[in-house]
């Protein structure tokens, strides 16, 4: 016997001055766009008033995307490389193309990786994100070498140190991201 | 970590099925990037649309925070300035002093040398400025030397104009947007500036390191003729920089030329003026006929 829709009825109950402590929804909104929107914003960090003499500034949107990624397997779908590598590529004066190109590389070798070494700790993470990180520099330098004329490799090695030490804060930081984003 | 659970799809075919749609999406999307990249490589102002579009909307949070740095390095130096004061002072008066009779004797030359330009009826193109803005950001974490700069086509800011601070010279329009335009750096490596010493107006040009230095090679190959403090000026050669704006002081010698330092430092620019390019209309008359950036050089 079918119950018609109108019939059915909500369970009364007492109303409360404040909500409920048990069985609360996490917020869909909050668990999509916290992580999207924190890419996006390490992303445009380069256009805040910061002047280098050479190329120091590390690149946060990728330490955001890498650390997004090997903190929580599963969250960024494996072509997410492309929509966050172009977005960078706006902010970051580098050939258009060519973060979008090196990011999705790097989710490619980060899903190998996933399916080889499956428990890894911390410290693995780390020399993951720090291979990745020099590998994308490079790429990022030799790609501007293509379209226009570029210096010398050498002088990338500060940024890539300053990287690959910055890498654990921005994990941390993505860590309370994602306290706060699955919060209930 | 455990591994991510989407890893094993069971039996479910939909759900395998949905798996390996994302492998193939994600290499599909490798290949639309190379593809990009290809694109921006061959014409790399192809894109300069979407990037205008990227620095016009961060550029009014760079702007506001751009002011508040610049005024509280105002307060610093002000609070600095107070600092030993009256020695500085003392020793600023002698100085002032020691100028004074420099000042008069070149505003005399000034006098003499339009005097005698006159005689010799050399019609001289002005300097004129398009207009005065700010550099609000800059590629800080790329390996070129771009900086964005506070005002754009609204202001009569066109593609190749020279741009210069109260200090030197700063670098040249590459990109221009609504509000915003985008200057190619002379620390950049592709910026190649024509300069000259200026004590003695020797012929040399230069290129940027990507380091925040340039390097001076002169005209001449040959043993460096520089030394470390030698200034060197722009020599308004090749029509699209004036002659004589400040450039840079050589810091090192090197086998074949100098290091040089430039004077304009971007993050301490008070402000930057956008300059009609020297000689526009021989150097339009010339880009008709071999346009920047299509010249390629021959590979040997």
């Amino acid at each position: 016997m079918k119950i018609p829709v109108s019939s059915i009825r909500l369970p009364t109950r007492p109303g409360r001055e404040y909500e409920s402590r048990f069985d609360r929804e996490q917020s869909m909104l909050k668990m999509l766009a916290i992580p999207i929107a924190s890419m996006i914003l390490a992303s445009m960090v380069t256009t805040l008033p910061i002047f280098s003499a050479g190329p120091l500034l590390p690149p946060f949107g990728l330490l955001m995307f890498l650390s997004w990624r090997l903190m929580r397997p599963g969250l960024l779908p494996i072509w997410s490389g492309l929509p966050f590598g172009l977005m960078d590529d706006l902010f970051s004066g580098q050939p258009f193309g060519s973060a979008g190109l090196l990011w999705s590389l790097a989710m490619l070798v980060v899903e190998i990786i996933d399916s080889r070494a499956i428990w890894r700790d911390y410290l693995q993470d780390w020399l993951i994100a720090a291979l990745l990180i020099i590998a994308v520099l490079l790429g990022g330098w030799w790609f501007a070498g293509l379209a226009h004329v570029a210096p010398k490799p050498e002088i990338l090695f500060p940024q890539m140190l300053l990287s690959i030490l910055l890498y654990p804060l921005v994990v941390r930081i993505c860590a309370r991201l994602d306290s706060w984003r699955l919060a209930t | 970590m455990a591994p991510p659970p989407h890893r094993r799809p069971g039996f479910s075919r939909k759900a395998q099925y949905g798996l390996f749609a994302t492998y193939v999406v994600a290499i599909a999307g490798t290949i639309v990037a190379a593809l990009l990249l290809t694109i921006s490589v061959v014409d790399p102002t192809g894109f300069s649309a979407l990037r205008a579009f990227g620095s016009e909307v961060t550029a009014p949070v760079a702007r506001v925070i751009n002011d508040a740095r610049q005024s509280t390095q105002a307060i610093t130096h002000n609070v600095s300035a107070y600092i030993d004061a009256a020695s500085k002072n003392v020793a600023l008066e002698k100085q002032l002093k020691a100028h004074r009779s420099a000042l008069i004797e070149a505003r005399a030359l000034h006098l003499e040398n339009a005097r005698l330009r006159g005689l010799l009826k050399i019609a001289d193109e002005d300097a004129q400025q398009v207009a005065v803005g700010r550099l609000i950001s800059s590629t800080a974490s790329s390996t070129r030397r771009v900086a964005t700069l506070s005002i754009g086509r609204n202001f009569g800011v066109e593609r190749a104009q020279p741009v210069r601070g109260p200090a030197g010279l700063i670098g040249r329009v590459i990109e221009t947007g609504p509000t915003t335009a985008r200057v190619l750096l002379v620390t950049d490596s592709e910026n190649l500036v024509p300069v000259m010493r200026a004590s003695d107006g020797l012929p040399a040009f230069s290129s940027g390191l990507g380091n925040g230095l340039v390097l001076i090679k002169p005209l001449n190959l040959g043993e460096s003729p520089f030394k470390v403090g030698d200034i060197i000026i722009t020599s308004g050669n090749g029509g699209l920089y004036r002659a004589n704006i400040p450039f840079a002081r050589v810091i090192r010698k090197t086998s074949d030329g100098a290091l040089g330092l430039p004077f304009a430092d971007p993050a301490n620019t008070p402000y930057a003026v956008v300059m009609k390019p020297y000689l526009g209309e021989a150097r339009a008359a010339q880009q008709a006929l071999a346009p920047d950036g299509e010249t390629k050089e021959v590979a040997e």
